[in-house]
């Protein structure tokens, strides 16, 4: 009991230690965690519970649960009868919400890889401004971005001026309001979001192992392929994310540059909380936009830990 | 060594980079002849161009001027990939995303060689340098000297006609580095590849090297074996970056034969071996090397190197004496202690003695 005493008193201040240690860190947690609970948990919490309620007549809610939304989204209710009958037209607004999306990602990626790898190949003391070029978009809302975008393409815009008084069209070439004009929307909004990610993994790239595959006889497109892509994968993964999830689920692009013609999943959900009222089933498609996606990152941070393996 | 064999001509090499006033000069008009199967080394401090001179012959740097011969072909206008040399970097650039194997497999995959032929020359390089248990590791799950290996594998296993080494132990601890020496020396003599060797260490170059090439500047200063360096430096620079020297200003009093005498400011006489071109009255450095001197006890009266002893290190083996020259600057003087008695104390006058031949004229 003599010998505990001291003991005892030796260890009683480093457990206050400890105890302030863990106050300051839920202090320092706070800011973050209030944030990310306030206005992205309990939002998509209260989306995720109105998907599984009834549609109020002139919009809102009834407090009633049902999977009617769901249900909405696969089957079509015939109008005499009363039965459900499968029904593609809301899985084909998904599967050109994707395609699209798949589209830019793969033209960003063509678009910004060797954009990045021509920064990151500069002096070091000329990357930054490129990298602020990059971003010179950025400096713009981009509804105003859009639709300046609009005015550039469409028939009676710039571009197909240019086109019909160099003579090679008679009538004017039709972007705007169609898939394509869509598509150029969203390469050129999502663009700088390839670019950097790319740009940051190739900037730090050791350069002398692009020489050790030239002195190992690789021509000039095998140490591309098999040096400087691979080392950069991390980055074109984060970058085709950053374009890939927010392309599938623009709005502004598809709305103005396709007319809103063709509908994608973000005018689809627009719709059901503006014109159709059907909140339910506007939460029932985002709920699903949203696994999607986090199905997307799943996998992405599957392939990260995986590549992290032969990092040094 | 293969006798006369021509390895790799290196004919008045010239690299500038940059242009007009803020142009540097890498490489200043070096020329130099590395035989066949030779252990070549460069031998400089950092800055003076030795590894711009590898990294033109390995062709990752285009030439001002001048050309490079390889087995008597030209070279010049071939880029890296379609060069019989490969390089061994000097942080062994090993690709990180590849297990070790498929790093030593690169270049002959490169070299579209049939699979057999991959796997079998593969198997055989990793046994050469101890790795072949290890080869399915990725390089960060392996230690420097374990990295250093596989990159020599790498390197030797498209079987180059040249391989350069870009300091491939300074990454290394001392022990390690000392074993390394050995292996590199003996791997060199079992392959027969000409090794072009850069460092900055001038004991790697003596202990390993068959002739060094000592640079500065941009420039070939002396090329030599290791005695010819060490024992005959031709300049103030030579002799002052390979070992510990002693610098005496003197003036030619006469020459005889191959013999020249020299006086030092103190008056002390002073006979050496005499370089080509020197005449009397001249004014020349000695380089005299501090082992090679014997000290004695007492002032000599006719003309000799007199001096008085002001410190001296006792090392066991050795014991290092700092002596003040009469009218002259410090000498040191390494004397091995094969006796336990004839030791100096400071305070006391001693005369200098050497052979002619250990007292080097420098030519500036």
């Amino acid at each position: 009991m003599a010998l505990a005493a001291p003991e005892r008193e030796a260890q009683s201040p480093a457990h206050a230690h400890d105890r302030r240690m863990m106050r300051m860190r839920a202090l320092l947690l706070a800011p973050a965690v209030l944030t990310i609970g306030g206005f992205l948990v309990l939002p998509i919490g209260i989306v995720l519970l109105y998907s599984f309620l009834t549609p109020g007549t002139y919009g809102g809610v009834v407090w009633e649960f049902s999977f009617g939304a769901y249900v909405q989204f696969l089957f079509e209710r015939d109008i005499f009868d009363e039965s459900l009958v499968f029904s593609t037209a809301y899985l084909e607004i998904y599967l050109r919400s994707f395609l699209q999306a798949i589209t830019s990602t793969v033209l960003c990626f063509a678009i910004g890889f060797p954009t990045a790898y021509f920064i990151a190949t500069r002096p070091a003391s000329q990357r930054n401004v490129w990298v602020l070029m990059v971003t010179v978009p950025y400096w713009v809302n981009l509804l105003i971005r859009t639709i300046a975008m609009l005015f550039l393409i469409r028939n009676e815009g710039p571009l197909n001026h240019l086109l019909m008084s160099l003579g090679l069209r008679d009538t004017p070439l039709q972007i705007a309001y169609t898939d394509f004009g869509v598509g150029i929307g969203l390469v050129y909004s999502y663009l700088p979001f390839m670019v950097l990610p790319i740009y940051a993994t190739i900037e730090k790239l050791d350069f002398r192992l692009v020489e050790a595959a030239y002195d190992l006889y690789a021509d000039r497109w095998t140490v591309m392929r098999q040096v400087i892509l691979p080392l950069a994968w991390p980055g074109i993964i984060a970058g085709s994310l950053l374009v890939f999830i927010p392309s599938l689920g623009a709005f502004i692009a598809p709305d103005l540059l396709g007319g809103g013609k063709n509908l994608m999943i973000g005018n689809l959900i627009a719709l059901q909380f503006q014109g159709s009222r059907n909140w339910p089933f506007g939460s029932a498609a985002a709920v699903i936009l949203m696994t999607v996606v986090l199905i997307a990152l799943l996998f992405y941070i599957r392939q990260q830990g995986r590549a992290q393996v032969g990092a040094p | 060594m293969s006798g006369t064999a021509k390895g790799v001509s290196v004919e008045g090499v010239t690299k500038r980079y940059g242009a007009g006033s803020s142009a540097v000069t890498a490489l200043d008009d070096v020329t130099l002849e590395i035989e066949d199967n030779e252990f070549f080394t460069l031998l400089g401090p950092s800055g003076c161009g030795k590894t711009t001179l590898l990294r033109c012959i390995a062709g990752f740097e285009p030439l001002s001027a001048g050309r490079i011969l390889l087995f008597d072909e030209e070279i010049d206008g071939l880029p890296p990939n379609r060069r019989p040399v490969n390089t061994v970097f000097q942080q062994y650039a090993l690709f990180p995303h590849m297990p070790v194997w498929n790093n030593v497999a690169f270049g002959l995959r490169m070299l579209k060689r049939p699979a057999e032929e991959v796997t079998r020359v593969v198997g055989e390089m990793l046994e050469l340098v101890h790795m072949a248990h290890l080869g399915d590791r990725r390089p960060s799950q392996l230690s420097g000297g374990q990295q250093q290996r596989v990159a020599l594998a790498r390197a030797l296993a498209s079987q180059p006609k040249v391989l350069l080494l870009d300091e491939p132990l300074s990454a290394l601890d001392l022990k390690l580095r000392q074993a390394m020496r050995v292996e590199l020396k003996q791997l060199q003599r079992e392959t027969g590849i000409t090794f072009i060797f850069v460092t900055h260490d001038q004991e790697e170059a003596l202990t390993m090297s068959d002739r060094i090439a000592v640079m500065s500047d941009g420039r070939v200063q002396q090329i030599g074996s290791a005695t010819d360096v060490y024992e005959r430096p031709i300049n103030h620079f030579v002799a002052d970056f390979i070992g510990e020297t002693n610098f005496l200003d003197v003036t030619v009093s006469g020459i005889e034969a191959e013999r020249a005498t020299c006086v030092t400011a103190g008056g002390a006489e002073v006979v050496t071996e005499a370089v080509r071109g020197c005449r009397v009255g001249a004014k020349v450095s000695l380089s005299v090397r501090p082992e090679k001197i014997a000290l004695r006890a007492g002032e000599d009266p006719e003309h000799r190197l007199r001096g008085e002893i002001e410190r001296l290190i006792y090392l066991g083996t050795d014991t290092h004496y700092q002596v003040k020259l009469e009218r002259g600057p410090d000498f040191l003087v390494r004397v091995q202690n094969a006796h336990a008695s004839a030791a100096f104390e400071p305070g006391q006058p001693v005369t200098l003695e050497f052979d002619p031949g250990a007292a080097r004229m420098l030519v500036d």
